[in-house]
């Protein structure tokens, strides 16, 4: 799949830039709740972003990416917690834990291909809340309770409300992390990894240290997933065993299959879908259930694994392979 | 004494159910070789059916093998309208399908009958099942359930026609095809199949686990770890492997109150059963890959 057009991209991170400035003026639209929901979209685009490098880049199937989410989230939560970190110093911590859980998930992977990979890892994201409630770490993780964080505070006196600071805070954090992605893609390293992925027998043979790639790509791409977990503690300003379910795993999933298996833009597009999914499906329940007054509990996985199939027959390149596959067959017409 | 014969035999109940869904998975994997990870949800929505069907006034028998024949033939229709088309897409597609049932499944299941946790009637009188201080009346019958629907599958794949087809289909299926065998409708067949044992499963399970649409999360991961440990291509190995799973769960609840009841340090209790699960799991794929009862796959290059 080829780049994203690159004038499109600047363009599209000026207006990203540019939105909050824009509160004065039409105080309505640009909210601070709407600016919030777009700093989770981010936050998920992250999550996403990870779970593309090692799933589309590397072709290493994860179902569990939920795990690193919620170790990332919990490195920032215990840190600010008891350390009193700086919300911003958590960030490379949870980065550092993760990619060392990763590295360390990645070496009984190597073994492991195809449905049985999947399978691993579906273990890991049902386990997942069990383990952060062991009585062990109770003491730590505040057991069933979680822990209840602030806010990131605005710095230097910006002219800013908590909401617009967090969604420039996430948005400086993607771009970053999108960067580097991008430029460890296009390089030696990332060429090896999508060997790796099209012809592992291959690769092999012109030497390419395989097993040292694909770990290391698993502890990057949780690294990645971690980051965004972090930044979801922060946001959220909570952090409870609960919230990191395997249906947590199931939403990265969309997101990287909704938006292209395989494309660093893909995954902000997929972020960005599952998070309008999951809030417009509470509205639409809502809605069923009141104003239709019929007695569903609709939730967005029905809307979810709806899609999850209907992408596999129609786009398995996903809305971004799709988009561009059109693109060239309309180009295709005219030319 | 009598607790560690308790544990035992309620490992042995434990362990019928994981069996079933175990012997379910390997069914399908045996045939496809895709691991089916809606195997659970699949159970758990023909269980709430047969709970529907209750509470219109059908006695629990009735219930049970309507429900049976019901996620039968929904098994039957997944396999041939959504897994048939995507015969040759690569493995991700697969999973991803798989995901997406689970996912309708159990969302399904929370919109029409609530996510609010139900009791689950049990069809086995008090007074006469049981042996006092061992085994419950609902552990033992739902072993015995289970080796009954265990015994008239082998008996199915065994001595009749279409088990013989089925089993042809499954191991060879292009020999199969030229000696006049329907090898679509063989796969479809034992999804039916793999469906409807889960549904006995999911109806067995749900007395002792109580009816919500997330029931068979934990079921199913134990499920795996059965037909892992026993060889995930081999059915009597699934069925083997469920009952030591079952047992070993048990056991090592069990070891843990015994250890904090004698130390005083907690390290491992009812609350780690998953976490037990997962640790099998990447156990036997990175240890032994066949399992017990396994064949060793030689891959050509």
């Amino acid at each position: 799949m080829p780049a994203f057009p690159k004038k499109l991209l600047w363009v599209l991170l000026a207006l990203a830039f540019l939105v909050p400035l824009l509160h004065p003026l039409f105080p309505d639209v640009v909210s601070d709740y709407r600016l919030f929901l777009v700093s989770t979209m981010i936050i998920a685009a992250i999550a996403v972003l990870g779970l593309n490098l090692l799933t589309g880049f590397n072709g290493q199937i994860s179902l569990g990416h939920g795990a690193f989410y919620a170790v990332g989230a919990y490195t920032a939560a215990v840190l600010m917690d008891h350390l009193n970190m700086p919300y911003w110093a958590t960030l490379p911590c949870a980065a550092v834990v993760c990619f060392i859980v990763g590295y360390l998930f990645g070496l009984p992977a190597l073994r492991l291909e195809g449905h049985y990979l999947a399978l691993a890892t579906f273990a890991l994201a049902l386990a997942v809340p069990q383990i952060l409630k062991y009585k062990w770490l109770e003491g730590v993780t505040g057991g069933v309770q979680g822990i209840v964080l602030n806010k990131p505070e605005v710095p230097f006196g910006l002219p800013l409300s908590e909401d617009q600071w967090l969604y420039y805070y996430c948005l400086i954090v993607m771009v970053v992390l999108y960067w580097a992605a991008a430029n460890m893609l296009n390089s030696r390293s990332g060429r090896a990894m999508m060997a790796i992925r099209d012809q592992y027998m291959a690769a092999d043979t012109m030497g390419i240290d395989t097993a040292l790639y694909k770990t290391v790509t698993f502890g990057i791409s949780a690294a990645y997933t971690g980051i965004a977990g972090a930044l979801s503690a922060s946001a959220i300003a909570f952090v409870s065993p609960d919230s990191f379910t395997i249906f947590l795993s199931i939403k990265f999933l969309i997101g990287l299959v909704v938006g292209g298996v395989g494309s660093l833009a893909g995954s902000v597009v997929g972020g960005i879908f599952y998070v309008l999914v999951d809030n417009s499906a509470q509205a639409l329940s809502l809605f069923v259930k009141n104003d239709l007054g019929l007695q569903f509990d609709l939730s967005a996985y029905t809307v979810f694994g709806i899609l999850l199939i209907v992408l596999m027959y129609l786009m398995p390149m996903g809305i971004v392979g799709g988009v561009y596959l059109l693109m060239r067959r309309l180009r295709g017409l005219r030319g | 004494m009598e607790q560690f014969l308790q544990q035992i035999a309620s490992g042995l109940a434990n362990g019928a159910i994981y069996a079933c869904v175990a012997l379910a998975l390997v069914m399908i994997y045996v045939s496809t070789d895709h691991i089916n990870f809606a195997q659970g949800e699949m159970a758990m929505f023909s269980t709430y059916i047969s709970w529907q069907l209750m509470t219109w006034g059908l006695s629990f028998w009735v219930a049970f093998i309507l429900a049976v024949v019901f996620s039968f033939v929904l098994g039957v229709i997944i396999e041939r309208a959504i897994l048939r088309p995507l015969h040759n897409a690569p493995v991700l597609s697969i999973v991803v399908v798989f995901i997406g049932l689970l996912a309708i499944c159990n969302s399904m299941a929370g919109a029409i009958w609530s996510y609010l946790i139900k009791e689950f009637p049990s069809p086995f009188p008090k007074s006469s099942f049981g042996i006092a201080g061992v085994i419950g009346p609902h552990q033992l019958g739902v072993v015995m359930v289970t080796l009954i629907v265990l015994g008239l599958l082998f008996i199915f794949f065994r001595y009749t026609p279409l088990g013989l087809a089925m089993r042809a289909a499954a191991q060879n299926p292009q020999m199969a095809r030229l000696v006049g065998v329907r090898v679509d409708w063989m796969l479809a067949l034992g999804w039916g199949l793999a469906a409807a044992v889960g549904a006995v499963a999911g109806i067995m399970v749900a007395h002792i686990v109580y009816l919500d649409p997330n029931m068979m999360g934990g079921i199913l991961l134990y499920a795996f770890a059965s037909a892992l440990v026993g060889g995930i291509g081999n059915p009597g190995g699934a069925v083997v492997g469920g009952f030591i799973v079952g047992v070993l769960e048990n056991m090592v609840a069990y070891a843990g109150n015994q250890i904090e009841k004698a130390t005083g340090i907690y390290i491992i209790g009812n609350g780690e059963k998953l976490t037990v699960a997962l640790i099998i799991v990447i156990t036997v794929l990175t240890v032994k890959p066949a399992g017990l009862f396994g064949r060793v796959v030689v891959k050509r290059v």
